[in-house]
């Protein structure tokens, strides 16, 4: 070991992964604003459910807890799902989703850096086959619930299943939901947008959310956090697909915007698509993982059964990527200017 | 003059701190009382002492000649006596020890007779006979004997770069050396041109040395271009530096002559000057002595000295040092033994303190972020190539050309998870050497094998046959006279072949061991002589022990 380099530049994995907090705050704000506290408690419970997770499984692994506890990863695997579920949903839904990504899609593959799907995803995707019902029960934007929801409320509704309000008081179907039914039933798509809970341009409340995402996401691109390509490809697979349906059958698909500004697009394209270690790693291998996790989510949402297509678009490009990494490898220097392929000597 | 530029890939800005020795003069070292002249100051052959223990010497004196092709010569850097030739610490990563010849000065500094050359009025094959036992190479510390890079053999070489961007912080010899000796330099660099033969001339510079810019743009001759570059490491590093002044590629495992280019440091064209123009061999450089010491600066140092005098002339390190970098902070290593000498490789002492050099963070596993693809100036995706040294699965890391590899470190200065990269590479390479060399000798032992099973085979059979015919001579002879059976003719015949053979390999090797002794001035060829003889007295009195 010759130890050289003596300086290294002041990054950490645990600064990264705390920038990707902060990105996360400015949507977390406009979450509390439109729809009440609802979202605190969550993040809390899935904080504290990640961290004893992954406390329990590095004791088991034999590992030191001081690096690893403070790299901040399973605090981002913990944000990013509690932002894909609704609110307001039973605590144990919580604490299963998160033991499903900590312990099974993260630790259980070799912890940090290991794992080859997006934990948050996977906690997400057994949720929504194993308990659809919860999974769609979305609480209201505040102008249009019957009941605001304070703080107490939300710990007792999540706590003690309903608490002293009715569900119905505080929930809404989804955009996405609506959509799906409805069209199957030939509801006409401007008989349907005239609807209380589409907004401007996607779903009443969650748009600006969306934005707010968006902007998360370009503070983490300035901030050289992430590069464009993922975003970019992502949000060009996901507006092409949705232009190129909507071209064929306008009455049936939405539009290119009310896919980009609902469900979990946004957060996908700059949290999610983006984590490094499931993502492509290469920039051409970028483009084309993210572009199809676009296509995929689409495609998802305009002929599953599911709602969103996020999660389950975004863990199956997952596991294209060895796949994509190993033919898009870069030309090196020096080398002839032709396609090389890694793997081939 | 504007030129464009061509920027590569990656790069990093680590920390300049250039200004802590760029400031004062370059100064010259005191005569010390001992110097330790290591052999293997260059990649290739080490020297062979010439010299014997109790030798008188003097300053430029040959006291290790060059050995073979790719070598080149060691000189007494002052006039005093040889008191040891043995192992000695010298300034390499493993902290070895290696065979160098120690003299102990005389105070008086007498030097050889030292005879400029009017290089102009050379053909440039009789120049770089000339500078082939000056002991020249290449100074920015890759050390490659200067003489062969000065000969271009079949490749034509058009363009010459003179390398000025000492990209790596802290180091400032290069700097301060142009800033100095421009003209000096320049000379050194038109002798270069002369020997290569090219007539494009290009000088790059990092643009966080304006005054050496303003220095060599002053020194250089109008058909030069002297160029800046943006200050981005390893801007320095050959291939880099190539790609940035001309766009080209040096193609992989090949040189930049394969595309016409030759690329010298600034500090081996202006040892060059003093090797044609003053006559005096390599025996001095620059170099940088900064870091947590009371003075830093840039010392003339002579070959040989010892680094603990080197820092004592920096006023010596201050309290809570921890430790010394021989060559920059990116691509430079730690320094086992103060004993250690400035060789021609060493470009910059840095005296380490905690507070300079923090101990490095605690590794995480990589993450795949990709900060290490994005840095790597060669193109590489490090992280996949760190997976699988890693995994010592070292036929994938090599298929992700792993010795496409500068290590210049730029990956592991990225790295969030502060995974020592390079240290990985350079394991992974050094595994994947010892393989082929374990192969290669196990083929060799095969071959050897299978011929000895082949010549035990055959020599059975001749004694069969010899037996045979032996057997049926004696029947013929009808047992008369049995004894004094003379060896059948065959036998004599190839005896004579063999001994011919014998001869002829005596006479190859009397021809090819005078191979690096060739084409000598008179005078050197007599020291030489002068030098054999004893080597053979040595010799004998060893043997006689
Ligand atoms: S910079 Fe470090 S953590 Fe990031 S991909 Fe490279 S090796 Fe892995
Ligand atoms: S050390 Fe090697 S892999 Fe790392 S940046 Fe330099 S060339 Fe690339």
């Amino acid at each position: 070991m010759i130890g050289s380099p003596y300086t290294l530049a002041s990054n950490s994995t645990a600064t990264i992964m705390f920038k990707v907090l902060l990105a996360l705050l400015p949507g977390i704000a406009a979450h509390v604003w439109l729809f009440g506290p609802g979202i605190v408690v969550s993040l809390i419970l899935c904080s504290a459910f990640a961290i004893g997770f992954e406390t329990l499984l590095l004791l088991a692994r034999r590992l030191p807890l001081q690096p690893f506890l403070s790299d901040n990863s399973a605090l981002v695997s913990a944000w990013l799902l509690a932002l894909s579920l609704p609110t307001l949903a039973p605590w144990w839904l919580y604490a299963i989703g998160i033991g499903i990504a900590i312990v099974i899609a993260k630790q259980l593959y070799g912890g940090l850096g290991q794992n080859l799907f997006n934990p948050a995803m996977v906690g997400y995707a057994a949720l929504i086959v194993s308990f659809p019902v919860y999974m769609t029960q979305w609480p209201a934007p505040i102008v249009l619930a019957d009941h605001a929801i304070g703080l107490w409320d939300a710990f007792d509704i999540v706590f003690s299943g309903q608490g002293s309000i009715s569900a119905d008081a505080y929930t809404s179907a989804t955009l996405l939901d609506t959509w799906k039914t409805q069209v199957r039933l030939n509801t006409a798509p401007e008989v349907l947008l005239a609807q209380p809970i589409f907004g401007w341009i996607g779903a009443r409340g969650h748009e600006i959310v969306a934005l707010m995402y968006l902007a998360g996401g370009l503070l983490l691109f300035w901030g050289k956090r992430i590069t464009w390509h993922i975003p970019l490809a992502f949000l060009a697979g996901v507006a092409l697909t949705a232009g190129v349906l909507q071209l064929i059958d306008p009455t049936q698909h939405a539009s290119p915007l009310l896919h980009l500004f609902s469900g979990g697009v946004m957060l996908g394209a700059f949290f999610i698509a983006t984590d490094p270690v499931t993502a492509a790693t290469t920039p051409r291998g970028k483009l084309i993982y993210a572009a199809m996790a676009g296509f995929l989510t689409v495609i998802i949402r305009g002929f599953g059964s599911f709602p969103d297509g996020v999660a389950f678009a975004i863990l199956l490009m997952n596991m294209c990527v060895p796949f994509i990494d190993d033919y898009t490898q870069p030309r090196v220097f020096g080398h002839p200017r032709k396609r090389s392929k890694a793997g081939q000597p | 003059m504007k030129t464009q530029l061509f920027t590569f890939h990656g790069g990093v800005h680590p920390e300049q701190h250039k200004a802590e020795s760029n400031a004062a003069p370059i100064s010259v070292m005191p005569l010390l009382p001992r110097y330790v002249v290591p052999m293997r100051q260059h990649i290739g052959t080490p020297a062979r002492p010439v010299v014997s223990v109790g030798d008188r010497v003097l300053r430029g004196q040959i006291v290790g000649a060059a050995e073979g092709y790719v070598s080149t010569a060691a000189h007494a850097p002052t006039s005093g006596r040889v008191v040891a030739i043995e192992a000695c610490a010298v300034p390499h990563p493993s902290g070895l020890f290696d065979l160098a010849v120690v003299i102990e000065a005389d105070g008086e500094d007498l030097s050889i007779d030292m005879q400029p050359l009017d290089w102009r009025a050379l053909d440039p094959s009789a120049l770089r006979n000339r500078i082939r036992d000056m002991g020249l190479a290449g100074l920015g510390g890759a050390v490659f004997p200067s003489y062969i890079k000065l000969n271009p053999g079949a490749q034509k070489i058009h363009t010459l770069i003179v390398n000025g961007a000492e990209c790596e912080p802290w180091i400032t010899c290069d700097d301060r050396l142009m800033r100095e000796r421009a003209a000096e330099l320049a000379r050194g660099i038109e002798i270069m041109r002369h020997a290569l033969g090219c007539t494009t001339v290009l000088l790059g510079i990092e643009d966080n040395k304006p005054e050496a810019l303003a220095a060599m743009r002053g020194a250089a001759p109008p058909d030069w271009r002297v160029m800046s570059v943006p200050t981005l490491y390893p801007s320095g590093g050959g291939k880099q530096l190539t790609y940035l002044l001309t766009g080209v590629e040096t193609p992989t495992g090949g040189r930049s002559t394969d595309v016409g280019i030759q690329v010298f440091n600034v500090g081996t064209a202006y040892s060059l000057y003093r090797a044609v123009e003053l006559g005096e061999p390599l025996i001095s450089r620059v170099v940088t002595l900064t870091g947590h010491v009371a003075q830093p600066g840039n010392f003339e140092a002579r070959i040989g000295t010892p680094l603990a005098d080197l820092i004592a002339a920096a006023g010596g390190a201050l309290p809570g040092a921890s430790g010394e970098i021989v060559g920059g902070p990116m691509m430079g290593f730690d320094l086992m033994d103060l004993a250690a000498p400035v060789t021609k490789a060493v470009n910059c002492l840095i005296v380490k303190s905690p507070s300079l050099f923090p101990p490095k963070p605690v590794e995480l596993p990589c993450i795949r972020c990709g900060a290490c693809a994005r840095a790597c100036p060669a193109d590489l995706q490090p992280f996949e190539m760190y997976w699988y040294s890693h995994a010592k699965n070292f036929g994938h890391a090599q298929s992700y050309h792993l010795f496409d590899c500068i290590e210049c470190g730029c990956c592991a200065y990225v790295c969030p998870s502060h995974i020592p990269l390079v240290d990985y590479f350079r394991f992974a390479k050094s595994e994947i050497w010892e393989r082929e060399r374990e192969k290669a000798s196990a083929d060799q032992a095969r071959v050897r094998h299978e011929f000895k099973a082949f010549r035990l085979e055959r020599e059975k059979r001749e004694k069969a046959e010899k037996f045979a015919k032996a057997a049926e001579k004696s029947k013929v002879a009808g047992g008369a006279d049995a004894g004094a059976a003379p060896a059948d003719p065959d036998a004599e015949k190839k005896k004579a072949i063999l001994q011919a053979a014998l001869e002829r390999a005596a006479q190859a090797k009397q021809t090819v061991t005078p191979k690096n002794t060739d084409n000598l001035p008179p005078r050197v060829q007599q020291e030489i002589d002068a030098i054999e003889t004893r080597r053979a007295g040595v010799e004998n009195t060893e043997s006689q022990k």
